[in-house]
């Protein structure tokens, strides 16, 4: 069996196959090559059940906020699955309003990291030039910002500022917090496609036929490059849970009573060895989220990405 | 070559600027300012406040104080007494001639207040890095050679666990299980010590400088583990199948040889920009192994300082912090060139 066939026989690979059939949209290619993935799937049947388990917190018999002193720390039972906290409230419960905060700010980074990445970087690779030149020193510096010192800097600010729906450090303010040092990562791949792009023939044939610039950005060139945004986009919701989660631990993110899985570990600290229930649980649920995503991300890039694949077993 | 590197020095210069007006603006627009915990609490009278105001030049407006900040006070008149008038000329050196002005916590010279743990956030952070080194690139390399073998199907799914691992979780469940839960079958101690750097009721010992090491070390190597492994991995594969590696082999050098000569080699060159790109989350890294333990370094002191909106201590740390990023990566494009004669610099 040569090195390649080998390769290609191996546990959990995407089989070799023509990256695009006759007929296929891209979609449906994308489609058939995620579902070999096992780990991707795994990953998106899991992150499905905790998006459903989130979803339906409301049907818990417990409040997650209201506390019950006579049943505080509760080993983890048949009523309480994950035990009770020092307040004697469901942890379990708390845990799936606290995923409802973390996916929040998850998903609205995401959205905020491509309000602000994508147009940077169509603009700085389309038009090139100075305007490139000031966009990629500006994503350079902000690049160099040590990234969680400023998270806690800004979430230290304004939790002190009392403006209208950034009152107390929700939901949104996290996200627009950590959105706003994570778009450097979309900038600087839209650029890169866009400079490539650019001087493909379609663009020409687009410009010869009179198109405007923001239509050639937005109708020609954008959705050639929806591949790479969505794999780096679904890679980005992990890393902002993750941050999410740092920053509540540090306590300068979402604050009690309203739970969210960091602040739930926080406040796990102190009750560590004698309730240690109290830290797997939330750190548990991070952990499962997380790794899902990743791995769905890993089963997109190679579907997205056939060449990838077709390189790493040596047939490009 | 020489000029390739005063040219990117020179581009550092108008980029720490930037950063530096960036994140002063950040800090002395917020509302309240160094001084909101002063003038809240009762025991605070406002002319007292007003007063302290003036004394640390926070009456001015930012721009002012940035520049102060900057190039010091000392050709200005300020304030010193608090009483309105300024009489006195400034003591304050601005960063540029290493001033970096007082703590308002402590009031002691920044300056000291981190020198002695940026040393100890550095000593954490080398053994950490060391180990991440040393394990990270042999699992690497070997996963990428025995391509999908049990072997490297075991690393690629370990890698994926390590890199889904939230850092602050991982460290308490170390402590969990190596202080809480494990001891010493023979003194009846904890295992391992849950923090500091080393026992402050002995002299100083190797072994006991070691064992409080291995938990923070563990707690921030893991994740560096598995990304690097797994980093290396895609480079060894990217490596293998390139027509140089072939001609290798088909000039009929011992499989060794091709892997370690020609392809380990190239494979391990972009590691040196990644690595760069990735100190400044190695360092964050730090702030949440260094508080779960209690490490004295520089980390713990910002996280500390946050909280006490101690703002000369934070931009300090900050610009120290964003310096030492371009500097890595500087760096790191100058150690690619001398690695890969391919790369020309113009």
């Amino acid at each position: 069996m040569s090195r390649t066939s080998d390769a290609l026989e191996g546990n959990g690979v995407v089989q070799w196959e023509a990256p695009l059939r006759a007929h296929e949209s891209m979609s449906t290619m994308v489609w058939r090559r995620f579902r070999r993935h096992p780990g991707a799937i795994a990953g998106s049947i899991m992150l499905g059940i905790i998006i459903l388990a989130v979803v339906l917190a409301p049907l818990s018999p417990y409040d997650p906020i209201a506390t019950d002193i006579p049943n505080r720390l509760q080993p983890p039972s048949l009523e309480h699955p994950f035990g009770t906290d020092q307040l004697g409230r469901d942890l379990l419960t708390r845990c799936l309003y606290g995923g409802r905060v973390s996916l929040a700010v998850g998903f609205l980074v995401v959205v905020i990291t491509l309000v602000i990445g994508v147009p940077l970087g169509a603009i700085g690779g389309y038009f090139g030039g100075w305007m490139d030149n000031v966009i990629m020193r500006f994503t350079d510096a902000a690049l160099s910002l040590p990234s969680l010192l400023v998270l806690i800097l800004l979430s230290a600010i304004l939790r002190e500022i009392d403006i209208p729906f950034f009152e107390r450090n929700n939901v949104l303010t996290i996200a627009l917090v950590i959105g706003s040092l994570s778009w450097m990562t979309n900038a600087r791949l839209v650029r890169a496609s866009y400079l490539t792009l650019r001087e493909k023939d379609f663009v020409t044939a687009a410009n010869c036929m009179g198109a405007s610039n923001l239509r050639i950005m937005g109708r020609h060139i954008l959705p050639n490059t929806v591949g790479p945004i969505i794999v780096a986009s679904t890679l980005e919701m992990g890393y902002a849970i993750m941050e999410e989660a740092g920053l509540s631990f540090l306590g300068f993110g979402i604050q009690p009573p309203t739970p969210s899985w960091g602040n739930l570990l926080s406040n796990a600290q102190e009750h560590l060895a004698k309730h240690p229930w109290l830290a797997i649980f939330p750190g548990l649920m991070i952990f499962l989220t997380i790794i899902s995503i990743n791995y769905i991300g890993d089963g997109l890039r190679d579907a997205f990405d056939p060449f990838k694949v077709l390189k790493q077993v040596g047939e490009v | 070559m020489g000029r390739y590197i005063a040219r990117r020095l020179l581009q550092t210069i108008p980029m720490l600027l930037l950063i530096s007006i960036v994140l002063f603006a950040l800090v002395n627009l917020a509302p309240g300012g160094p001084l909101a915990g002063y003038s809240r609490s009762r025991h605070v009278k406002p002319e007292r406040a007003a007063m302290l105001k003036r004394q640390f030049g926070l009456d001015q407006p930012v721009p002012v104080q940035y520049v102060v900040w900057l190039i010091g006070n000392d050709w200005m008149k300020v304030d010193a007494d608090g009483d309105g008038i300024a009489e006195s000329r400034g003591e304050r050196r601005g960063i540029l001639r290493g001033d970096f002005g007082f703590s308002f916590r402590t009031r002691e010279p920044v300056l000291e207040e981190i020198g002695d743990r940026l040393l100890n956030t550095i000593y954490l952070m080398s053994v950490t890095l060391i180990i991440v080194a040393i394990i990270a690139i042999p699992v690497g390399i070997v996963s990428a050679i025995k391509q999908y073998s049990l072997f490297d199907i075991s690393v690629t799914t370990l890698s994926f666990m390590g890199q889904a691992i939230p850092e602050f979780w991982l460290g308490l469940i170390l402590i969990l299980v190596f202080y809480a839960w494990l001891d010493n079958p023979f003194t009846g101690e904890p295992l391992l010590p849950s923090g500091g750097m080393h026992s402050l009721d002995m002299d100083f010992s190797l072994l006991d400088w070691a064992k409080h090491l291995i938990l923070p070390v563990t707690m921030g190597a893991v994740g560096w583990v598995a990304w690097y492994s797994r980093f290396l991995r895609a480079g060894m594969l990217d490596v293998l199948h390139m027509d140089y590696v072939r001609t290798a082999r088909s000039k009929g050098l011992s499989e060794r040889l091709v892997m370690y000569r020609h392809a380990f080699k190239n494979a391990v060159v972009p590691l040196v920009t990644i690595f760069a790109l990735d100190l400044p989350y190695i360092f964050a890294g730090s702030l949440y192994v260094e508080l779960l333990f209690s490490w004295p370094g520089i980390g713990r002191l910002y996280y500390q300082s946050a909280v006490k909106r101690d703002y000369p201590l934070l931009m300090a740390i900050l610009i120290i912090v964003a310096g030492l990023t371009i500097l890595a990566n500087l760096m790191a494009d100058i150690a690619y060139g001398y690695l890969d004669p391919r790369v020309r610099y113009e």
